[in-house]
């Protein structure tokens, strides 16, 4: 449905360069990265607000790169919603169907049935709460029937208790068929969204592929710190063993490439106590240097011989096992948890 | 009291003085004026004439400056460029420079010895002592205030806004006065107010280009210099009461929209 070829966007400081990717009919992608990597503005390019340094757009298999954005069928939907202030919620939803050939009412009035909009309709934008802005400005997005809609950090602006209505809108709309590419600095709303996912740091692609994959097996360091694998250690690996610096060595799952390379471990992969470690052979002795809560779950520090191990545990399995600051604990994780880096630096 | 308002009183009794200063000298001049001589001046035929002189010279340059000016100002407001701020300073020249040397500026500028002048009176039309001379003048000065209003009005609409209708199918001239103008047209119905207000009260440059036909503030002058001031106040009182009555008229025109525009 979209494919950018070799795309380049000067962002002023710095630029996205050689960019591309392609997003399928009917797909969920998601682009995440840090704030400031750029991604609003790949959508504004995307969408024609702004002209490429280079490359090329494909939509639904036509060269839109020359064309101004109301030619190109793509709606986008900001962050801070852009709701036409001096118009009526209805007002702002119909706004585009005056440019569309053949109308449909019935398509509008099925969206305000689908987003819940029907007694919004007479009030003014700026009476709303953010979860309804978020709402008619999606309306607004898909009453011109766009064949992609573009969406920048749809979730993050709003309230928490907003934030699973909308997802469920979200995956809503793309099982009816529409194809979404959002844009998210959340690796969570990826996880919980998305069926692919680019990853861009420092203005350049560094992974693009299934969530799950790129989640448990990050293509290189700075995509691992990004979703959240905590644990990478520099280490040479021979056969089913990886030796770590300080001697800690560990058991693969099968036979891996043989050399230096990064080794990486999810936090929540790292399990503690007796009974869940019975079936590993990645079992230390650690003792815990700290314990930070984060969320609903619990950061543990563990040191392991010269390691330190960070995992990620409920409260139950603290309680469970006893586990407080400067105590000792049994910790350990799967072979199959363990992630080998294809990349030939080890830093 | 607000506990705020009384950290703040000593604020406001500095402030207090300039308010007074302002309103001390016209409210003399409307307890001292000869009433009598107002209503009959009102009746005299030259005064209504540069009365009406003012008040449509004004207008007439305000347009132009409008027609001209909001392209500029969205231009301003939009694009990001390098010497933006020189450009911007020279629009806010005619504020600094005197009256009489933009009169001159001008006169000299569109004498019929000037190419620029030489082509009005080829096509016709006489810029020295005529009505289009006061409308020459009225411009230079009055540039600034609508320009920089109407800037300051367009950067206050969010670009994403125009963006969003954009992608919706818009073309850029629907958008521009569909969604852009309406919610600038606070600001820019400001810039005009200003803009036509710095006509209506503008002597020095006037009258160096076109002391006849005479508007108000030449009027008053030529009254005060001749008659003195008893001749000259019922016209100065009732200029003020024209431009007044005008900006009380628009400003509350302006607000009821703006009440309509955010309508509850």
């Amino acid at each position: 449905m979209i494919r950018l070829a070799d795309l380049s966007i000067d962002l002023g400081e710095f630029v996205l360069d050689n960019f591309s990717l392609s997003v399928d009919k009917g797909e969920f992608f998601m682009v995440v990265g840090p704030s400031g990597a750029g991604k609003t503005v790949l959508l504004e390019s995307i969408a024609g607000l702004r002209h490429p340094s280079g490359g090329r757009i494909l939509i639904g298999g036509r060269d839109v790169t020359g064309l101004p954005p109301e030619r190109r069928r793509v709606a986008l939907v900001y962050q801070d919603y852009a709701l036409f202030p001096h118009m009526t919620v209805e007002e702002n939803i119909r706004w585009g169907l005056r440019f569309l050939r053949d109308p449909d009412p019935g398509h509008v009035e099925g969206l305000f049935r689908l987003l819940r909009l029907e007694r919004l309709l007479e009030r003014s934008p700026d009476t709303l709460s953010g979860g309804e802005q978020q709402r008619v400005a999606l309306a607004r997005a898909l009453a011109v029937k766009p064949s992609v809609i573009l969406l920048d950090e749809p979730i993050s602006a709003l309230d928490p208790r907003f934030r699973e209505d909308l997802q469920d809108y979200l995956s809503r709309i793309n099982r009816e068929g529409m194809t979404i590419m959002m844009v998210t600095h959340d690796f969570n709303e990826v996880l919980s969204l998305g069926h692919r996912v680019a990853v861009i740091v420092e203005g350049s692609l560094q992974q693009v592929g299934d969530v799950k994959t790129v989640f448990r097996e990050p293509a290189n360091r700075l995509v691992a710190e990004f979703v959240g694998m905590k644990n990478l250690f520099p280490s040479s690996v021979k056969g089913r063993r990886a030796c770590l610096e300080g001697g800690v060595s560990l058991v693969l799952n099968g036979q891996q490439r043989v050399g230096e390379c990064l080794i990486g471990i999810r936090p929540e992969d790292v399990m503690i106590g007796g009974d869940l470690l019975e079936d590993t052979e990645n079992v230390f002795s650690g003792r815990v240097v700290s314990i930070v809560p984060r969320g609903m779950a619990f950061e543990v520090v563990f040191q392991v011989e010269d390691l330190r191990l960070t995992g990620r545990m409920l409260s139950s399995a603290l309680v469970r096992e006893d586990v407080h600051p400067g105590g000792e604990c049994r910790v350990g994780f799967c072979p199959e948890a363990i992630h080998v880096f294809k990349g030939d630096n080890p830093i | 009291m607000d506990r705020k308002f009384r950290e703040r009183w000593f604020m406001l009794l500095m402030g207090s003085f300039l308010v007074v200063y302002i309103i001390w000298p016209l409210a003399g001049m409307f307890f001292r004026a000869d009433w009598g001589l107002v209503v009959s001046t009102s009746r005299d035929s030259v005064v209504v004439g540069a009365l009406w002189r003012s008040i449509w010279t004004a207008a007439a340059a305000t347009g132009i400056i409008a027609i001209f000016g909001t392209p500029l100002a969205y231009f301003l407001a939009r694009q990001d460029f390098k010497g933006r701020s020189v450009l911007e300073a020279v629009i806010d020249v005619p504020i600094m420079v005197p009256h009489t040397v933009a009169g001159i500026a001008v006169l000299m500028a569109f004498s019929p010895k000037a190419p620029a002048g030489a082509m009005l009176v080829k096509a016709g039309l006489s810029p020295v002592n005529s009505h289009l001379g006061i409308i020459l003048a009225c411009m230079f000065v009055s540039i600034p205030f609508y320009v920089d209003a109407a800037r300051d009005a367009f950067h206050g609409v969010s670009p994403r806004l125009e963006n969003v209708s954009r992608t919706l199918g818009a073309s850029f001239p629907h958008v521009f006065f569909r969604i852009t103008l309406p919610l600038a047209k606070r600001g820019l119905v400001s810039g005009l107010i200003m803009s036509w207000a710095r006509g209506v009260s503008e002597f020095g440059a006037i009258v160096i280009i076109a002391y006849h036909p005479m508007v108000a503030p030449t009027l008053i002058y030529d009254r005060f210099a001749t008659f003195g001031l008893k001749y000259s106040t019922p016209i100065a009182v009732q200029l003020i009461l024209v431009c007044l009555g005008m900006f009380v008229v628009l400003r509350v025109l302006v607000s009821g929209k703006r009440r309509d525009g955010a309508g509850s």
